[in-house]
């Protein structure tokens, strides 16, 4: 039966008590200790995250740059060498094929990340658009290359600076990174993540992720393993779309509140003329962060209803926030109902509940003290 | 995991307790809460709701799922357990006791009888562990 790929981890989650489940054909760590006390453990310590199930493409070549940004929606030439930056990845008409983080080595070097689920098709989207035509450039998949590990949290960089040769942690700035070992480990150091805290993902050859693993337990024994129970939530604290949940083919960029990554005056990227025309035309419906007004949990395709109860929209993401205390989610509502203050009905199985659409992200870290 | 001698159980992970007065005490079971992790919602009937055997009764929500509650015997719900609703996670820490979700006047006292006991229940968790 079971067909699930397992990362190069999977004997470490289990021996740290895991619960697996299966997320996107991979069989991953959904907890170990417990939701609510991993996800304070990120905003308050330090949490480390098995994320290797996320793809790697590395494009090379003279002119890797131009054709990586042709493709994307965000502007490699807005960053420098050794920054990188969050985009989308479109289709023709504008829907979503992925969300990606890209790397800028130089010019001739771009590296991808991409979702797990959208490996395959992310790749063979890159290999068929880049690379065909004599242009000299190399495609390479290198998912299985690498594995990652995603460490989140106030005591984050001290952890990883601890460790790190041949590159100095604590000065790579956000969305910045750095070759180094960080444990005598050979390492892409990016000081990137998906929680809303500070912290790195480590990029480490698959062969040594549990040399890394152990390592950084070792340097800190606080440290604690987080499962994508957690990195949900604390994702959605922060409003960061997940793909398959609140982002799609079937979802735009300007409907999604992605039009900070949407460079609509670059020359020319795929999917560029259908958002300009959407853009024209009026963006139908936004993604907007709602405060659940009572205890009840407004999940992932409840609907959104109007007066009469008919469906006006859709909750995509849904969880009780465990560092707010309260029930938050994400939700598809109609372009001119989505103003911030505005109230929006749920309905939650039988019932409809109320919820007032709130600034993201919905959670703002405390100043350090 | 502990599945007290004394009460009785169902395959959808409910306990059940005959009480001196003849109702029956309903809950989840330790399994069920270890399997949803921490609770923090939780929807219960009405008293007076008549309840048919296996009839939805209420919801307990986790962080990340949400599990519809099942009547263990038919009969008419004539206590809940109304604080346990502000303080679900208690469901974590004591199913067993504090963590009662309702009592049921039951229409047929011998189904009692009928349901599983605490050997059978904890075959049925182990037979479909994994």
């Amino acid at each position: 039966m079971s067909t699930l790929k397992r990362t190069p981890l999977y004997a470490k989650h289990a021996a740290a008590g895991a619960r697996f489940v299966d997320f996107g054909g991979w069989e991953m760590p959904v907890q170990y200790q417990g939701i609510a006390a991993e996800h304070h453990a990120v905003r308050t310590g330090v949490g480390l995250f098995d994320v290797s199930h996320m793809g790697q493409i590395d494009v090379q070549g003279p002119d890797a740059l131009a054709a990586v940004n042709a493709l994307i929606t965000n502007d490699l030439n807005a960053i420098k060498d050794g920054q990188a930056l969050y985009t989308c990845l479109c289709r023709e008409d504008g829907g979503i094929l992925d969300d990606l983080v890209v790397y800028r080595f130089s010019t001739a070097r771009i590296f991808i990340c991409c979702n797990a689920g959208n490996r395959a098709k992310v790749a063979g989207w890159f290999a068929s658009h880049l690379g065909a035509d004599g242009s000299g450039l190399i495609v390479a998949d290198q998912s299985d290359t690498f594995a990652l590990l995603a460490v989140q949290g106030p005591k984050a960089v001290d952890l990883v600076a601890g460790l790190t040769a041949g590159a100095d942690a604590r000065s790579i700035g956000r969305y910045h990174f750095a070759e180094g070992t960080v444990a005598g480990i050979p390492t892409l150091i990016s000081r990137t993540g998906y929680t809303g805290e500070d912290g790195f993902e480590l990029y480490v050859p698959a062969d040594q992720a549990e040399a890394a693993w152990d390592a950084l337990f070792a340097a800190d024994p606080s440290l604690v393993p987080i499962g994508l129970g957690a990195r949900d939530t604390l994702r959605l604290e922060m409003k960061f779309a997940l793909y398959g949940n609140d982002i799609d083919e079937g979802t735009t960029p300007l409907e999604a509140g992605l039009a900070w990554v949407t460079k609509l005056a670059k020359p020319d990227f795929i999917g560029k003329a259908a958002l300009l025309a959407q853009r024209e035309a009026g963006v139908p419906r936004r993604l907007v962060a709602v405060r659940l007004d009572g205890k009840a949990i407004a999940r992932h395709g409840y609907p959104v209803v109007d007066a009469e109860g008919s469906p006006i929209g859709v909750v995509t993401s849904g969880a009780p926030s465990p560092s707010l205390g309260y029930p938050i989610a994400m939700a598809y509502v109609p372009d001119g109902q989505h103003a911030v203050g505005s109230t929006v009905s749920i309905q939650v199985r039988n019932r409809v509940e109320t919820g007032t659409i709130v600034k993201s992200p919905f959670y703002v870290h405390p100043a350090p003290i | 995991m502990s599945y007290p001698e004394q009460l009785r159980y169902t395959a959808e992970h409910e306990w059940a307790r005959l009480e001196a007065d003849g109702t029956i005490s309903v809950g989840i079971t330790a399994h069920a809460q270890d399997a949803l992790g921490d609770v923090v919602f939780l929807e219960l009937p009405d008293v007076g709701t008549a309840l048919t055997a296996g009839q939805v009764f209420g919801v307990v929500e986790s962080v990340k799922a949400v599990s519809d509650l099942y009547a263990p015997l038919a009969g008419t719900v004539v206590a809940t357990n109304d604080p346990l609703a502000a303080t679900p996670e208690i469901l974590n820490s004591d199913p067993y006791e504090a963590g009662w979700m309702l009592r049921i006047e039951p229409s047929d006292p011998a189904a009692y009888g009928q349901l599983m006991d605490a050997a059978a229940y904890a075959a049925l968790v182990a037979s479909t562990a994994g």
